[in-house]
This record gives structure tokens, C-alpha cells and sequence, in this order.
């Protein structure tokens, strides 16, 4: 059994999802019976629920527990490694209040506010209530969470890791915050109908662990398919936004950014190593990919702080799993990349008017020649940079990837590091360019540096990315 | 011949079509009010508006400029007239050696142009790409402050209209 398939044979699945954790041997017309008879259940059940008044569980005591503080430092390590405040903290606002805005294909889900505020936070969570929110994607009133928070993973992390989870966020300093109402579209908006969404797609039940892999490789699978989440960005998801088991971290989304592909399909001409892994996964950089961008920026600023042998065990079974490629990078894919710089003094016809064209150069278009005096002022094949040189544009995942979304975001915005942090930097050009402009520089790059068939979709794309935006 | 638009004035340029327009202003217009400080777009000393945006004019190619509105420090006023902002910067002394100055403008008219009232969050966040290596970024905010409560000092006395 791989680990990516926990539920059968966990032991702890609890009661009244007994159902979903049965194997496939459900035939279609079962499934379709189901179907019904699980929307008819719904339908009555979220009549009697809106019905009554919420009933909370009796215990109302906010007496603040004490916790060992070895168990808030092991729960603050496995906080960064989930990037809880990733979601969980508004821009600019306080850690784990809430009220962050996450783009689904569904509409809008404000992040909660998880500081032990008794009002509009946790407060009143019971470790038991809390364990049961990640285990079973329902809230200590006993309503449906939204997969937007990620428990169809969490349901793999163990008790104790819960309870060292528990111990950290409710020693966090409490904020008054309100959540914003959801802006859901029809039918997502209603909430108790993520009772049929869990019951296809949802396998509640703890990591087992293969014991034909080594242990590091078992803390790895841990890691990933659990507090880590991974795939939550990484894997495509379907119509209903479940992930695509069939697919697994085969290139997904991330809040408007594309997450690419990390396995056999990953689309970086230098397939990663365990090493190199771990080195972007801990600095955010690596020499022959690229560095973390967008959604992926605070992952690997958690990364940075938990035990290296966590990062090693994530790196470890992210490199070796079926189907992933091993060879080591050829010299010459690196040799090639290098090669293939942009060489601002090769000579090139006039695209003065005024001048005549020289023979045997050939002119440019319009993307060469934004390339060339936007672009090539850092990404050219020379070394006399004051900063770190960046990454060959050859190599780059944005570049070779699928997707045209992150070079596209990667021009618009730029890449800025954190506030405080040391990190490449590059303007963005969503006011020197026309959109026009973007597509054509983009669509230049792509050709250029990628052997990849060049992207069809780029003005598609930039225009989805400004609507997403409201620029 | 590639024809700019600078300050309102169309300005014909013979230059390579990749040519930065930092380069162009400077040397083929004798407008010397943008500065070269990384020619990387990180500094922000170079800063001109385009179409109502501030963007790095190091890393900007004339080839992308054709029928849009270039905006230099040039076009807020002149030495025997500033404009407001300029006005402001003065009052504040918000200049020390001043290398970074009239990127500083630049990037801070083009906020005021887009939002009259900005909070003072909203400038600090705006102004964030633009450095100033002698350190006078309180007295820079101070002005910005100045020019825009200026503004609205003036259209209030004004009956609410725009001077």
C-alpha cells in the first residue's frame, strides 16, 4: 500500500465515515444510489441544522491550560512546516488571526482567525475538538469545514502532533478578529452539502507507514502527503476541487500562481536531486531551477527553521518515488543552458529606421528587442553582475514550465524578497509594458531558452491573471 | 526615428530601438533629472512616469514607448516655478546629497495622481521600490504628507474645486 492511500486498513477511522473508507469495490450503480440517497440525507439534515440554533459542546471554561513548552517549540516546528500562517494571517495583519482571502475556482474563503481568542478565535477548542477539525474537516460546532483547509491531508498527522500543534496555538497571543463572511457561488456556498464532497473524495485515517522504505523515506511520506500538504497546490483537482489522485503532484494551483509539477512531470530540464531539494527547499534558490516564487515564498521560509532531518526526509521521498527521474543532471544540459545565455553584443540588424539593414544579421522582433532593453540587463551571458547572477533563463522552471502563469506573474510583478530578508530581486513591468508587450516578451523568452513547444495561451493567460488581480 | 512623448511635447529620437529611455532622456533630450543609480531597476533613482505609472526608466526600452506619456521630473515644474511636490520636497528639505530625489518625486506624484488621499500606510507601501542611500526617508514621507494636504488645503479654500 503506497502512502499516498492511508485510509484502508488505518485503524482509526471514525465512526459514521466508515463508508468512505471502504476500498473501490462499490459498483457504479451503487455509487449513483449513493449519490441520491447521500443528497436526500443533506437536503434533511441541513433543513434541521439551519433549524436550530447552534448547540455547542458544554465546555465553556476558558481556565488557559498550561503546556510543557518542549511541546509549543515541537508544535511551533510543525506549524511552519504546514505554513499554518501562510493562510491562517491577513496581509499585514496579526499571525494566525485570520481573515486572508484565498481565491478558489468556487469564489472567495476567508481564513479563519486560529488565535485562542475566545470569541472570535479558538479559544474555546478542546484538544479534542481541534484534533477532530484536522482529522475530520468539521468545526467544534460541528459543521463542515471547506477543503480550502487542507484536512483530506491532516487527517494523516498523528495524535501527538496534533497535540503539540494544539499546545503552540493556544499559547499564541489571542487577537480579536472577525472572519469575513465566505463569497461562495452556488451550490459550494452550502455548507452542509461538503457532506457528499467528503464522502467521495475524503479518506479520514492516520499515515501508515511502508516498511519496505527506510525511515527517512517514511518521515518524508509523512511530511508531505500530511502537515505539509503538498499536493494541496501541486496536484491538479478536479471539477468538485478535489485532487486528482491519478495525478498526483503533477502540477496544480496555488492562489493564482501555478504550482508546478514535482515528480516525473516536472518540467525542469535538470531533474532534482535529493541535495539539491533540500538546499531550495531550506534557502528558496537553487542554482539550476530557480527561486521560490508567490505561494511558495513563505513554504520555504517555514522550511528554514524546523530540523534539517525534516527537510532531508521531504527532499528523500520526493526524489525517490516511482516514476521519478534520477538521472543526475548531464553536464551538458547545464554546459547547454549557459550557452544559450542572450548575448547583447551579437550583432543584429538596425531597427533604427532611419539606417539601412546591415547584411547577415538577422532583425529582431518586437519581444527580442523588449528582451534586450528590459531584460538582458541582468539575464546575459556575463558574469560583471554586483549581485548574485540569475539563475539561466534555459533552466528555469517558470520557463520550460506547462503553464505560461508564473513567468507571466514573474514579469507583471516581479520578485521581491520578504521584508527584512536578503533575496533576488526583479521589477516588475506591469507599468513599463502594455499587456501586448508582456505577451510578446514572454512568448520571445519562451521560444528562446525552452525546447518546450512555445505557449499558445500567453494573452489567455495574462488576461485571466488581470481579471484575478482586478488590475 | 522613433517620436516620445515627454512632458506633453513629442520629441523625435534617433536611437537603437532597445535602448533604455533613462539613456535617451539624458542624452539625446538633455533631460538630466532621472539619475543612473543601479540601471537594474532596484534603486529606483530612474524613475519616470509612463501612462500614469512610475517604472524604472533603466530597464524601460524606448521600443515600448511609442504613443504613451512619459512623465520626468522636468514636467512637475522649474526651478523659478515648482510644482507642489516640488514645492513640498523643498519645505521639508527632504533632499540631502539628492541623487535619489527626482525618482522620489516621480514615484510619489504618481500616487498622488491615482489617489489624492492616501493614507500614510499607503505611501510607505508605494514608496517602498525607491531608495535613498543618505537616509532621509522621514523627511521624503513628511513631504509627500505636505503636497497632499496642500492639495486638499487648497481645493478646500478653492469651494471643493480642483485648481
Amino acid at each position: 500500500m503506497s502512502a499516498a492511500e492511508p485510509s484502508q486498513g488505518a485503524n482509526s477511522a471514525p465512526a459514521g465515515s466508515s463508508a468512505a473508507a471502504q476500498p473501490q469495490a462499490w459498483g457504479e450503480h451503487t455509487r449513483v444510489s449513493r449519490v441520491v440517497n447521500g443528497l436526500f440525507a443533506l437536503v434533511v439534515s441541513a433543513g434541521v441544522s439551519l433549524g436550530c440554533a447552534q448547540a455547542p459542546p458544554a465546555a465553556d471554561t476558558a481556565a488557559a491550560p498550561t503546556f510543557d513548552p518542549a511541546r509549543v517549540a515541537k508544535g511551533a516546528e510543525l506549524a511552519a512546516i504546514g505554513n499554518c500562517h501562510a493562510c491562517h494571517t491577513a496581509e499585514g495583519g496579526q499571525s494566525f488571526a485570520g481573515g486572508r482571502a484565498l481565491p478558489t475556482p468556487f469564489g472567495t474563503i476567508y481564513a479563519t482567525n486560529i488565535t485562542p481568542d475566545i470569541k472570535t478565535g479558538i479559544g474555546r477548542w478542546t484538544e479534542a475538538e481541534f484534533r477532530r477539525a484536522l482529522h475530520e474537516g468539521v468545526d467544534r460546532g460541528g459543521h463542515q469545514l471547506y477543503p480550502a483547509f487542507p484536512y483530506d491531508h491532516f487527517t494523516l498527522v498523528s495524535d501527538d502532533d496534533v497535540g503539540a500543534l494544539y499546545a503552540f496555538i493556544m499559547t499564541r497571543e489571542p487577537v480579536a478578529a472577525r472572519t469575513p463572511a465566505n463569497r461562495l457561488i452556488f451550490p459550494a456556498s452550502i455548507r452542509p452539502l461538503l457532506g457528499i464532497w467528503k464522502w467521495l473524495y475524503f479518506d479520514p485515517g492516520r499515515f501508515v507507514a511502508d516498511e519496505r522504505q527506510s525511515a527517512e523515506w517514511n518521515r518524508g511520506a509523512y511530511l508531505v502527503e500530511g502537515l505539509a500538504h503538498c499536493g494541496a497546490c501541486h496536484t491538479p483537482r478536479n471539477f468538485a476541487g478535489a485532487e486528482k489522485r491519478s495525478e498526483r503532484l503533477e502540477g496544480g494551483d496555488a492562489e493564482n500562481w501555478h504550482a508546478p509539477a514535482l515528480l516525473a512531470a516536472s518540467p525542469a530540464p535538470v531533474p532534482w536531486t535529493a541535495d539539491a531539494l533540500f538546499g531550495y527547499l531550506r534557502n528558496g534558490f537553487d542554482a539550476r531551477h530557480g527561486l521560490a516564487a508567490g505561494p511558495m515564498m513563505s513554504v520555504v521560509d517555514g522550511f528554514a527553521n524546523v530540523p534539517e532531518s525534516d527537510v532531508r526526509a521531504i527532499a528523500t521521498y520526493l526524489t525517490r518515488l516511482p516514476g521519478e527521474r534520477r538521472n543526475a543532471a548531464a553536464p551538458d544540459v547545464v554546459a547547454a543552458a549557459s550557452a544559450r545565455e542572450f548575448d547583447p553584443t551579437a550583432r543584429h540588424a538596425p531597427d533604427r529606421a532611419s539606417e539601412a539593414s546591415h547584411a547577415g544579421a538577422a532583425s529582431r522582433d518586437a519581444g527580442e528587442i523588449i528582451f534586450a532593453g528590459a531584460c538582458a540587463i541582468c539575464h546575459y551571458a556575463g558574469e560583471a553582475l554586483p549581485a548574485r547572477k540569475p539563475v539561466p533563463l534555459a533552466l528555469a522552471t517558470s520557463i520550460n514550465a506547462t503553464d505560461p502563469r508564473d513567468a507571466l506573474r514573474i514579469v507583471v510583478d516581479g520578485l521581491h524578497p520578504q521584508p527584512g530578508d536578503a533575496g533576488a530581486i526583479m521589477p516588475g513591468f506591469a507599468g513599463a509594458l502594455t499587456d501586448e508587450q508582456i505577451v510578446a516578451v514572454v512568448d520571445y523568452a519562451r521560444a528562446r531558452f525552452s525546447d518546450a513547444p512555445r505557449w499558445t495561451n500567453i494573452a489567455d493567460t495574462l488576461r485571466k491573471i488581470r481579471r484575478e488581480d482586478g488590475k | 526615428m522613433i517620436t516620445l512623448n515627454v512632458n506633453g511635447r513629442a520629441r523625435a529620437v534617433d536611437a537603437d530601438a532597445d535602448t533604455p529611455l533613462l539613456y535617451v532622456l539624458r542624452d539625446h533630450l538633455g533631460l538630466n533629472g532621472a539619475k543612473f543609480g543601479c540601471g537594474l531597476g532596484q534603486c529606483g533613482a530612474c524613475t519616470v512616469i509612463v501612462d500614469g505609472k512610475a517604472v524604472f526608466s533603466c530597464v524601460t526600452p524606448i521600443s515600448v514607448l511609442g504613443g504613451r506619456a512619459i512623465r520626468t521630473v522636468e514636467g512637475l515644474g522649474t526651478v523659478d516655478d515648482p510644482g507642489p511636490l516640488q514645492r513640498a520636497f523643498i519645505a521639508e528639505q527632504a533632499a540631502q546629497c539628492g541623487y535619489c530625489i527626482a525618482g522620489m518625486m516621480m514615484r510619489a506624484q504618481a500616487l498622488i495622481d491615482a489617489n489624492a488621499s492616501p493614507s500614510d500606510a499607503q505611501i510607505r507601501a508605494h514608496m517602498m521600490p525607491n531608495l535613498c542611500r543618505c537616509g532621509t526617508h522621514m523627511r521624503i514621507l513628511r513631504a509627500i504628507r505636505r503636497a497632499v494636504d496642500a492639495t486638499h488645503a487648497a481645493s478646500a479654500s478653492t469651494g471643493g474645486k480642483h485648481g
